[in-house]
């Protein structure tokens, strides 16, 4: 029976209090990184872990931090990404609202690892309670000395600063987010340089997201074999599953990676409402490509969900049933990335607002032969077009539904009429 | 803390002043309700940066709003996790008990109703924030007993049935 290793704290009372992660062992990991390893063990350590971003791209983690320089004439930062706006992802969330200090903890230990002395924690702006309790949970570690000046006596200077996002998508992407962060609107920049060579302020900076730094002190606590040693060897550990749409028990569950997607949507989920039958499933946010009832035999983890042609994304799993109109599901789909384009990019920018106007005419029943060739020629446009992947996730979602539903979008062109509604 | 002194606090979480534009909109936003050109200049003034660089930010991220809002904002996700368990009917009942449109303002001045996209809270869709609260597994019965609520908050402070009030400036 696996045991939750990153949720262990969120139903206990007062999880977010500092006295309530201590009396769990919290922050004895963060004294073990600074009292008996250096740095570089300390990357060594979660190479070893084999432990893979949780933000979608599923980048190890011990080897983006290896990419810092280690002599630089500037100071560097580590950025965490808890802007969490991929469609059907809340994990980040409950994380900051109601265990703060496993976040903080794991934030403090990657410092110390990449040698930087300031973080920010670029949190959505909507999340007002995680806000505010991260907020506090800063404070106390202050006032403890969990943070700040020469922590736990060691030569370790770090502080944590929350930014506040302001509702734009794309702070989701990293670079962007660093030019958020910089007061600019956010738009992904051209890579290299890469922003472990040049990232905030044009400094060695490292992001990585909320559940990335929270598995952190677990893998110096416990050891990169125990890690290593939960689901599949490339992409293991424990895992937050985040299930919604048309299910009995919607909620976050906690498994190790690698899980079968049937077990998480039948069992975790409790399966389909009452007189439905599942029809598809997105298995990482609406950013990865749905899957048809048919092929949720498939593993929750990076490598077998791209191998079955879709991605693990931030595993923010929809269940879509058999009442859904899947032209509309797409449409909706569509809508949200066309208005979260941050514009940059003509083939995402424009070639998207086609894309939502052919859509909707589809569902509306006034589509017309040519239609879905039309659709698959944007898609082509967008695709690989573009210096971020949300034009990418866009075009990727569409063809899944253009491919596995192509009956429904006929179905509507045919009979000049949705047939759900 | 005044609002100066609180932008100032913000700044000096940064080397950089141009990076306490987006919490200084927040900290203006919170003080006059909406972001209008004066405050724009203003925030820009207190920070010492240039005027586009505020304009830029202020137009380009959704929580930022140049026009009033109402007293009440209530924003409803209509993304894919709660349109599937219902977001349209919800939508379409607050329509039709405020008599306003999505994205318009009834009025009074009291209740501005917009849809967002996902709010991050799937677990309890349909959800819908309203200040810094989020409201989830919400039905009609909810809706109309959250706005019940609001009515009865608003008639205790004005002393007056908010319904049969005038509008302001009427």
């Amino acid at each position: 029976m696996f045991k939750p290793v990153l949720l262990m704290n969120v139903d206990v009372p007062d999880g977010h209090l500092l006295a309530t992660y201590l009396a769990g062992g919290g922050y004895q990991a963060l004294a073990k990184a600074l009292h008996e390893h250096t740095p570089d063990e300390i990357i060594d350590l979660v190479k070893q872990s084999n432990l893979r971003g949780r933000g979608g791209a599923g980048f190890p983690t011990g080897m983006k931090w290896s990419f810092v320089p280690t002599r630089a004439d500037k100071p560097k930062y580590l950025c965490c990404n808890a802007d969490e706006g991929e469609p059907g992802t809340f994990k980040d969330r409950i994380i900051m609202e109601r265990d703060p200090h496993q976040l903080l903890e794991g934030l403090a230990i990657s410092g110390y690892a990449i040698g930087a002395e300031t973080a920010y924690v670029y949190i959505r702006g909507e999340y007002a309670l995680a806000i505010r309790r991260l907020e506090q949970a800063i404070a106390e570690a202050h006032a403890k000395g969990y943070l700040g000046p020469r922590i736990l006596g060691s030569d370790f200077n770090f502080v944590v600063h929350i930014h506040c996002g302001a509702g734009a998508y794309i702070c989701g992407e990293e670079t962007a987010m660093l030019d958020s962060l910089e007061g600019k609107r956010a738009q992904p920049r051209l890579k290299p340089p890469f922003p472990a060579v040049e990232g905030l302020y044009a400094s060695p900076t490292v992001i990585n997201n909320v559940e990335t730094l929270a598995c952190v002190p677990h893998i110096i606590a416990r050891g990169p074999d125990w890690f290593r040693g939960i689901g599949p060897d490339k992409s293991p550990g424990p895992k937050l599953y985040c299930m919604s749409g048309q299910v009995r028990k919607p909620g976050l569950y906690e498994l190790p990676m690698g899980i079968p997607l049937r077990e998480l949507v039948q069992e975790c989920a409790g399966g389909p409402l009452p007189g439905r039958k599942i029809k598809a499933v997105i298995p990482g946010g609406v950013s990865a490509p749905l899957i048809p009832a048919s092929g949720l035999d498939v593993a929750m983890d990076f490598d077998s969900l791209a191998a079955a042609g879709s991605m693990l994304g931030s595993a923010g799993v929809i269940v879509i049933d058999d009442s859904a109109c899947m032209v509309k599901v797409a449409t909706r789909i569509i809508e949200f990335f066309h208005h979260e384009s941050c514009g940059k990019c003509t083939p995402c920018r424009e070639g998207l607002n086609w894309v939502v106007k052919v859509l909707r005419r589809v569902e509306a029943g006034q589509g017309g032969a040519g239609d879905l060739e039309q659709l698959e020629a944007l898609c082509k446009g967008i695709f690989g077009n573009t210096f971020c992947a949300l034009g990418d996730g866009a075009a990727m979602g569409l063809r899944a539904a253009l491919t596995h539903f192509e009956h429904e979008f006929v179905a509507h062109i045919e009979a000049r009429r949705c047939p759900f509604h | 803390m005044n609002m100066r002194e609180k932008i100032e606090a913000a700044a000096a979480r940064y080397p950089d002043q141009r990076s306490a534009i987006m919490p200084a909109l927040l900290i203006a936003q919170k003080e006059y309700g909406h972001l209008p050109g004066p405050v724009l200049e203003e925030v820009a003034d207190i920070l010492d940066v240039e005027r586009i660089w505020v304009y830029e930010l202020a137009t380009f991220y959704t929580l930022f709003h140049t026009e009033p809002v109402g007293m009440f904002h209530l924003q409803l996700c209509d993304n894919l996790s709660c349109m599937l368990r219902g977001s349209e009917d919800l939508l379409s009942h607050l329509e039709a008990v405020l008599g306003i449109n999505r994205g318009d303002t009834t009025p009074d001045g009291l209740f501005t109703l917009s849809t967002v996209e996902c709010l991050g809270a799937c677990e309890m869709a349909p959800v819908m924030q309203l200040g810094d609260d989020y409201h989830g597994d919400l039905d009609i019965a909810r809706i109309d007993a959250l706005l019940d609520g609001l009515r009865a908050v608003t008639a205790q402070a004005t002393g007056a049935d908010f319904a049969a009030s005038a509008p302001p400036g009427a």
